[in-house]
């Protein structure tokens, strides 16, 4: 039995946290926050050059042919910078529909783009089959409307879960270039994202095989990598307040003296770390046991995205005053924390999906 | 018991509620206390609590002399449940009514009554609560902004901070070191500043909201009239804490928990999830069950405490959760209504398809703010078990 991080698990975790830390200090995510396109273009440059974006892209298209446990890994120190832009959405979601859908020709052309960072790809899934709003007629052609797709503002392609006139679900490739495409950018909350509507009026797509699979497979690959972000920045907030704890003062003492401040971190690591495991069963799952990968996916969707909200407002209340001010960091993450909570469907949500596949 | 209220009471209620239908500004002030707050703003924010005051619907319960009507509290509290049911905007000169007004109908001069509390209910001067400094949260007594006596007045120097509404009021009820040398609570005391004088500087912050709400304020060798004391000179301790109880019963306050619930249920029955209302949805369904239960309660407990207020009973522990239980539920309130809109709680307040007007966004950050504002929740928890169940002091 062995249930941990390899040792270049562990050192690429290791090199994320330090390159972020660096280069995604809360600074610059705030610029990108006040950016229009919401993202860092040199960030994402660098990370492209050091195998980032192609982690999962097979090796034959430049990639590093890495698992969703790498992945998982990557996302998490990304949640806890609160990195912005589009990597989790292109290089985990979207390169996973090419990767298993796609067909040689859309394997060649954006693969390789993916990898390089030269291309973005985004998703446009309702999180359950039932609320699908878009269309695909015979050949790929789609109408409708695709909500909270994140970063379209910034893609090349997007891939969306469409229904096909005989009410089968059909994915389908649709180059945002492409005629009968529009994008209008919604007002985000958490602004270290950017989401947007994207309309279709009989916009040219392409199909993407699998249907219905490909698409639940997705829904699972985001729920982990969302679950894996969420992770990383319920560390954050716990590190934010557990320090601050060490040097703000009242009664002349520290406050992390105090049970209660004692009481609430403790209460946030004890939800926190059988978390963690969540992730990384969830995310071994997806590469190495397909019986159980989606019920593992739901299992720590539901109950990070929990978790950090709650650890996040928590963290807020820590802080005292500065905590609810805008200058200082600790509202980034309980804002993402929102965003994750609902993105790709609620913990209720995926609760009863949990229950649901578990026969019950 | 008898939980009716009498005729004269029912139809004063009707006449409340009629004249609110009639006068409540329909645009421009918003229903929370955002807004963008600059002059014309804050002109119609006074207008507003001018016009409710005029009607004879502000402090009911302060006396005669002062610009009250000497009415028994129920009186009061139809005024702000209706006030809450008809969604009015919050009420400008809130601080002076809610804290210092009382404060100072116990504890001020007969010539500080006269002097300020016209002027509050008219909302001709708005104040703000000078409390906080960067050194001095939870720990309020060992704030050191400084006072000291020159002949007949107070020069202060020092720093307050997070002091809401500053940027536009005109005094400020300050808590200033007189005595250095005593023990930290024996060294305080309780003053009235004019916002307007010279040497003071305010500096908005700008709230997690994005709203500028509170502020930095600094003083540089203020001087302010000897009068200005309210209570005696470092007993400013005792004035803090009357100021204290009545801001926190205000945070507290079950009428707005219950609107809240109500617009919660509301957005809910208007939330499709799963090819139904998420009110027929078993699990939200307990939620709310379970929230409006805890609303009940407080509310019930609200009569409660109003007629220990009439009996002349003094208030005891049951007072002490006030502002713990209902700020932490207000903000449990607005969490299960950003769960409710789903994805679209991920939409700012002003995006086009915000549901419900986008009130829960800020709401849902605000009301952590209130958990936090007038002593926190770990701060309501001590004092609970300190001085309600006299616990041993661990500090
Ligand atoms: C929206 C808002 C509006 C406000 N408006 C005003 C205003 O108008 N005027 C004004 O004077 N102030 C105002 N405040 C300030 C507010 O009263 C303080 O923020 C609050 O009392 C906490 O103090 P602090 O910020 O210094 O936090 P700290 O006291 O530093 O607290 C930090 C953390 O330590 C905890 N802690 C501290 N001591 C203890 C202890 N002994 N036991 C357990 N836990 C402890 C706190 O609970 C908190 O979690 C406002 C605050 C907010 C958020």
């Amino acid at each position: 039995m062995d249930f941990g991080l390899s040792d270049e698990q562990l050192q690429l975790k290791q090199s994320a946290r330090e390159l972020l830390a660096a280069e995604c200090s809360t600074a610059a995510v705030r610029k990108a926050m006040a950016s229009e396109d919401g993202t860092l273009p040199e960030l994402y440059r660098e990370i492209a050059k050091l195998g980032w974006t192609g982690l999962i892209v097979p090796e034959k298209f430049g990639g590093a042919a890495l698992g969703m446990l790498d992945m998982a890994v990557l996302l998490e120190e990304q949640g806890y910078a609160a990195m912005p832009g589009p990597f989790l959405f292109s290089s985990a979601v979207a390169a996973e529909a090419i990767i298993r859908g796609g067909s040689d020709e859309a394997r060649e052309k954006w693969l390789g783009g993916i990898a390089d960072g030269s291309a973005i790809g985004t998703v446009a899934l309702a999180e359950d089959a039932g609320s699908i709003a878009v269309v695909a007629k015979k050949g790929g052609r789609l109408s409708g409307r695709g909500i909270f797709v994140p970063y379209a503002n910034l893609a090349d392609f997007i891939v969306v879960a469409a229904r096909s006139e005989d009410g089968q679900v059909a994915m389908t490739l649709v180059e945002t270039k492409a005629a009968g495409v529009t994008i209008r950018m919604l007002k985000n909350l958490d602004l270290t994202r950017r989401l947007a509507a994207v309309d279709f009026d009989d916009a040219a797509g392409a199909s993407l095989s699998g249907g219905e699979s490909l698409y639940r497979r997705l829904l699972d690959v985001g729920a982990v990598a969302i679950a894996a972000d969420s992770l990383g920045g319920m560390q954050r907030a716990l590190d934010m307040a557990v320090d601050y704890s060490k040097v703000r003062e009242q009664f002349g003492k520290p406050i992390g003296s105090f049970q209660a401040l004692k009481h609430a971190a403790a209460e946030i690591v004890a939800d926190l770390e059988p978390a963690r495991s969540l992730v990384w069963y969830a995310a071994y799952a997806l590469d190495a046991i397909p019986s159980e990968a989606s019920r593992a996916a739901a299992m720590a969707k539901a109950r990070l995205c929990e978790v950090y909200s709650r650890a996040t407002d928590r963290a807020v209340l820590m802080h005292g005053g500065i905590g609810f001010t805008w200058e200082h960091d600790i509202h980034l993450w309980f804002k993402r924390a929102r965003f994750n909570e609902s993105y790709l469907g609620s913990p209720a949500y995926h609760r009863e999906r949990v229950a649901q596949l578990g026969g019950y | 018991m008898d939980l009716n209220f009498t005729r004269e009471e029912e139809e004063f209620r009707l006449k409340v509620r009629a004249f609110l239908e009639e006068n409540i500004p329909k645009s421009g002030l918003g229903d929370g206390r955002e807004g963008n707050q600059d002059k014309a703003w804050l002109e119609r924010a006074k207008a507003w609590q001018r016009k409710l005051y005029e009607a004879g619907y502000v402090a009911l319960a302060w006396p005669k002399e002062f610009g009250g009507q000497a009415m028994d509290p129920v009186r009061q509290s139809i005024v702000n449940d209706e006030l809450v049911r008809a969604k009015a905007p919050y009420l400008i000169g809130s601080s002076g009514l809610g804290m210092l007004g009382p404060t100072l109908i116990s504890w001020g001069t007969e010539e500080q009554k006269k002097r300020y509390l016209p002027k509050i209910l008219t909302a001709e001067e708005i104040w703000c609560q000078g409390y906080s400094e960067p050194g001095s949260g939870s720990d309020l007594a060992s704030l050191r902004t400084r006072a000291e006596t020159v002949g007949d007045e107070f020069v202060v120097n020092g720093q307050k901070v997070w002091t809401s509404g500053a940027q536009y009021s005109d005094m400020m009820f300050c808590l200033v070191r007189t005595d250095p040398e005593a023990p930290k609570h024996r060294g305080i005391s309780y003053i009235l500043i004019n916002m307007h004088t010279p040497g003071i500087t305010v500096r908005p912050l700008v709230q997690m909201t994005g709203d500028r709400g509170f502020n930095e304020v600094f003083f540089d060798n203020v001087r302010v009239p000897r009068k200005n004391l309210v209570g005696k000179l470092n007993e400013g301790w005792i004035v803090a804490n009357a100021t204290l109880f009545h801001e926190r019963n205000m945070l507290g306050s079950a009428s707005g928990s219950e609107q809240r619930f109500n617009r919660l249920l509301a957005l809910a029955k208007s939330v499709n999830r799963g090819g139904r209302p998420l009110t027929k949805d078993p699990v939200f369904r307990q939620r709310l069950a379970d929230l409006e239960i805890k609303v009940q309660a407080m509310r019930l407990h609200a009569m409660r405490q109003l007629t220990d207020q009439i009996r002349g009973r003094n208030p005891g522990i049951e007072a002490m959760i006030n502002k713990l239980v209902g700020t932490e539920l207000n903000h449990d309130l607005a969490t299960a209504a950003m769960e409710a809109m789903g994805d679209c709680s991920m939409l700012a307040r002003d995006d086009e398809r915000a549901l419900d007007k986008g009130y829960w966004p800020y709401e849902w950050m605000f009301s952590l703010g209130l958990v936090i504002g007038g002593g926190t929740s770990h701060i309501q928890k001590n004092i609970i078990a300190e001085r309600g169940l006299k616990m041993p002091k661990s500090r």
